[in-house]
């Protein structure tokens, strides 16, 4: 798995550690700590604006925090950028799914694997040889999540034309080509149907299982979060106010009266 | 019949013998095939009988005895197809089970079949039956096939696929002996032992288990390998259930049978794709698969640009009128055959690629009646398509249309060594050698359908043309008579009436009245979509039913109903004399419809008793009240007024005849 020694299931994966995060004069993260374990689905939820998907851009290097520091697989990373995440076991998938419209489900999961690709520019315009087999390798990579994720009947189809159902599995079939250590994921079932939902968290649950992933999830459907989540933090205007099981937050008084028990 | 002691298929009377002597004498020939990670992976005859004799091996290891039965649940997975073979090989019996049913009704099967092993596909299936394993005192082991999410299970009982057929191999590495142990036991087999148990999804009451022998499904198989003269090199996509008795004789019995290669789609979703791929010759498919490539096929054409619609349009023209000649090599003339040949290029030929029927020899329908429309739509392209009558209590073949011989309206003529004939009151019976064993632990139902001289009765209504072809008109129950004691099918003219594309539902009364009348549903799509041509403007469904102009295409409608009736001397006496289009869309939440979309007609009757009455009465218009259900459960009703019309009713002569 990108080639990094595995953590044991259990121990700490990545801390954040007293993020503040402001864009100007508004505060979007306050002083926040907590942890991410190997191997469990760690969900972060809040209402609308808590800073949750702040959060994940914190985490995956796309902001970079006024204070306080992200501390992943024990090394502290300051000033990292996206790619650098990804390079080291980080993958996503964003709340507005970023997917190239054009472009069909196979071409835009083997996009997944460009950092795996090891070979040259020069041999990769050939198409010969080593970036041949390399090709073939990355393919049957692909074809195990295209079969893994249930899509195969739209292969072929550009993803421009697909339901967002389905836009939703292929953008997490883009995250799952990196094969990830860590998966962030924005949000993955904003926006489905039931039964949608529950084929998303079977895929969630199945991923854990399958690739021994590590799953950071924001959600807003409570009923999901709770079923699937093993530890959930719990945010409100950039604080975190809570942080446990989802049992022990779903009955934390400051959890029901600033989020469970209002507006729902 | 085949007298106790001796066996009418042959020296190979049973499907394992068949599978050895595959593996010898076509060794290098595909057998069998899967999308996999996007590449078709093929196995021949010879890795086939290998991969057989291990997983036989391995269930005989966890306890598998002769005589037992096993429950295949799946979709059509080769491994799952492999399963029939390795249990027959083994004198046990395999038992198909439908996949989509829902717990409960699997937990009947199993537990009415006392399955003692379970071969399921996935983690879904596995979870259904272990639901319901108290209920299965008999159960002993499960083996499934996907291991996807079953790697946290108790595997005490449960066992993979691979994990089977291992043990099986390691066991005849270490014992030689063993393999040829197996051989010797299938050589015992014999054609009137027991092949398959094959539950009937009984539209009433609970599911039968047809029991046929070797004998029945091996003479019917090859009886309909015959009839078409099919090949080693025929290609087949199996897609359709494999509980169904169809799927039985074309995937695996006949695939056996002749030797040609059965594929197995990526998913249920690709079969399209998977059938464009493989290109088939020999093709199954029930009529609404038929349907639906015409329908999608005429609503891309609409997108399409002038220039292609006009040439679609104008080829498909020559097509209807020449194509079923050409394909049924009657004469035509030069002019047309060019014209067709041209066509062929420009439009059958790249249609037929879409479809995945270019290479296709022989195309079956059957389960239902299809359109004339669809069904003369394909013959017309070049396709082979006929229909064939069957059931599951007939190793399928009762009736099928020998080429050149093929009407839209019938069914065909008895098959190889099938006899038929038709009972007093007009129900359909049939002998065969496919004629099935008995109903498994049912004596009674077995003695009421099958008669002691070998006779079954169909439960379909009919009867045999001039030609000689049969006719199905109904279901034997539905079946009535006016009160003149003319023969009145109500399905039949409903039917009749749903093949246009403005009516989506039509209710038949008549039974023990004095004429037919009918209430026609309208189909909101495609009447709406003629009305927005025609600048016919509506508000409401309602308004839409009750338009005059929407009457009179419906009147237009039954009348061509009419004059196909009056056609038909069984048929002539029950034409529509009075029709009203009812003022609300029958909906299986107000009970008026089946959850499968079928008319429910008593209480449709009852519901609707006044304009029932009103169609007998002489009224010419009604007032009702109808109570209706939202989906949400609450109740609200629709007033209105509907009129009825009365039809003149076509003289009985043979006046297509004179045509």
């Amino acid at each position: 798995m990108s080639g990094l020694t595995p953590i044991e299931h259990g121990k700490q994966l990545l801390a954040v550690e007293n993020i503040s995060l402001s864009f100007g004069g508004v505060k979007a993260l306050t002083d926040v700590s907590f942890d991410i374990k190997a191997g469990e689905v760690r969900a972060i939820i809040g209402p609308n604006g808590a800073g949750k998907t702040s959060m994940l851009n914190v985490i995956n290097g796309f902001y970079h925090p006024q204070i306080g520091r992200v501390v992943h697989r024990g090394e502290a990373r300051t000033g990292r950028r996206p790619h650098e995440a990804a390079r080291r076991g980080i993958g996503r998938t964003f709340q507005n799914v970023a997917l190239f419209k054009g472009l069909s489900t196979l071409d835009n999961i083997m996009a997944g694997r460009t950092l795996k690709m090891t070979r040259g520019f020069f041999w990769q315009c050939l198409r010969f040889g080593p970036a041949l087999a390399e090709e073939i390798d990355h393919r049957a990579k692909v074809e195990e999540i295209i079969d893994f994720l249930e899509i195969q009947h739209i292969r072929k189809t550009p993803v421009g034309k697909l339901p967002y159902g389905l836009k939703k599995r292929v953008e997490l079939g883009r995250a799952l080509a990196q094969e990830p250590e860590l998966l962030l994921l924005d949000e993955p079932m904003a926006g489905m149907n039931l039964e949608e939902k529950e084929d998303m968290s079977r895929f969630i649950l199945d991923i854990r299982e399958t690739y021994g992933t590590t799953i950071a999830l924001i959600e807003h459907d409570m009923g999901v979060v709770m079923d699937l989540s093993d530890r959930v933090v719990v945010l409100e205007y950039g604080r975190k106010i809570a942080d446990g099981t989802p049992d022990e937050v779903q009955n934390d008084q400051t959890v029901i009266d600033a989020y469970l028990g209002r507006s729902h | 019949m085949a007298t106790a002691g001796e066996t009418r298929s042959g020296e190979r009377d049973t499907f394992p013998k068949l599978l050895i002597w595959n593996a010898v004498n076509r060794r290098d020939r595909p057998a069998m095939r899967e999308k996999d990670l996007g590449i078709w992976q093929t196995w021949t005859w010879g890795e086939v009988a290998d991969l057989v004799r291990d997983y036989a091996l391995g269930l005989q290891k966890l306890g598998l005895e002769a005589g037992e039965k096993v429950a295949v649940i799946g979709a059509n997975r080769p491994r799952l197809y492999w399963t029939f073979a390795a249990v027959q090989s083994l004198g046990a019996v395999p038992v198909p089970v439908y996949k989509d049913s829902v717990a409960d009704e699997m937990a009947y099967v199993l537990e009415h079949a006392e399955v003692a092993f379970v071969v399921a596909e996935d983690q879904e299936q596995v979870d259904k039956v272990l639901s319901v394993a108290g209920r299965l005192p008999a159960l002993r082991h499960m083996i499934y096939d996907d291991e996807r999410g079953m790697r946290d299970y108790e595997h005490g009982r449960l066992h993979a696929f691979v994990e089977v057929s291992r043990s099986g191999r390691e066991a005849r590495d270490r014992d030689p002996v063993l393999e040829a142990g197996w051989r010797a036991r299938i050589e015992l087999g014999r054609g009137f032992d027991l092949a398959v148990m094959l539950y009937t999804s009984g539209t009433t009451g609970k599911p039968k288990g047809v029991m046929l022998s070797f004998d029945n499904v091996l003479i019917s198989a090859r009886n309909g390998i015959d009839f078409d003269r099919l090949g080693e090199s025929e290609e087949v996509v199996a897609y359709l259930p494999i509980a169904w008795v169809g799927d039985h004789i074309f995937s695996y019995a006949q695939s056996l049978i002749a030797g040609f290669c059965v594929s197995c789609p990526e998913s249920a979703e690709t079969v399209e794709d998977d059938r464009r791929e493989i290109g088939p010759t020999y093709v199954f498919a029930p009529p609404r698969v038929y349907e639906s490539l015409l329908t999608r096929t005429q609503v891309r054409m609409q997108d399409a640009g002038r220039v292609k619609q006009r040439m679609v349009e104008h080829f498909l023209k020559v097509a209807d009128r020449v194509g079923e000649a050409i394909l049924d090599r009657r004469p035509v003339g030069l002019m047309d055959r060019l014209t067709y040949g041209l066509g062929e290029i420009l439009v059958y030929g790249p249609l037929k690629n879409r479809y995945g029927f270019s290479r296709t020899r022989v195309a079956y329908t059957a389960g239902e009646a299809i359109g004339p429309e669809i069904f003369r739509y394909f013959r017309a392209l070049g396709i082979n398509l006929k229909q064939l009558y069957g059931q599951t209590e007939a190793s399928v073949y009762v009736t099928m249309q020998p080429d050149a011989e093929i009407h839209a309206e019938t069914v065909g003529v008895p098959a190889p060594e099938v006899e038929i004939k038709i009972s007093d009151s007009g129900e359909v019976l049939y002998k065969s050698p496919g004629v099935f064993v008995g109903y498994y632990k049912n004596d009674a139902a077995t003695a009421e359908t099958k008669t002691p001289d070998g006779w079954v009765r169909s439960g379909d209504a009919g009867f045999v043309d001039a030609t000689g072809h049969l006719k199905i008109i109904d279901r034997a129950k539905d079946v009535g008579k006016l009160a003149d004691g003319t023969l009145f099918a109500p399905k039949y003219i409903e039917n009749k009436l749903k093949f246009f594309a403005d009516i989506k539902e039509a209710v038949a009364f008549g039974d023990k009245r004095d004429f037919v009348t009918v209430f026609v549903n309208i189909d909101l799509g495609s009447v709406g979509a003629w009305a927005e041509r025609n600048d016919v403007t509506y508000a409401s469904y309602q308004e839409l039913a009750g338009h005059p102009r929407v009457i009179e295409r419906i009147r237009a409608a039954v009348d061509r109903v009419n004059r196909d009736l009056a056609a038909e001397p069984m048929m002539a006496g029950a034409q529509i004399r009075r029709f009203l289009v009812l003022h609300k869309e029958l909906d299986a939440d107000d009970g008026e419809l089946t959850r499968t979309q079928k008319v429910r007609r008593s209480f449709i009757a009852d519901r609707y008793a006044p304009l029932v009455e009103a169609l007998y009465d002489g009224s010419t218009e009604k007032h009702v009240v109808t109570e209706i259900a939202f989906e949400d459960g609450r109740k609200g009703s629709i007033t209105g007024d509907v009129k009825i019309e009365d039809m003149t009713v076509h003289p009985t002569a043979q006046r297509e005849a004179a045509e």
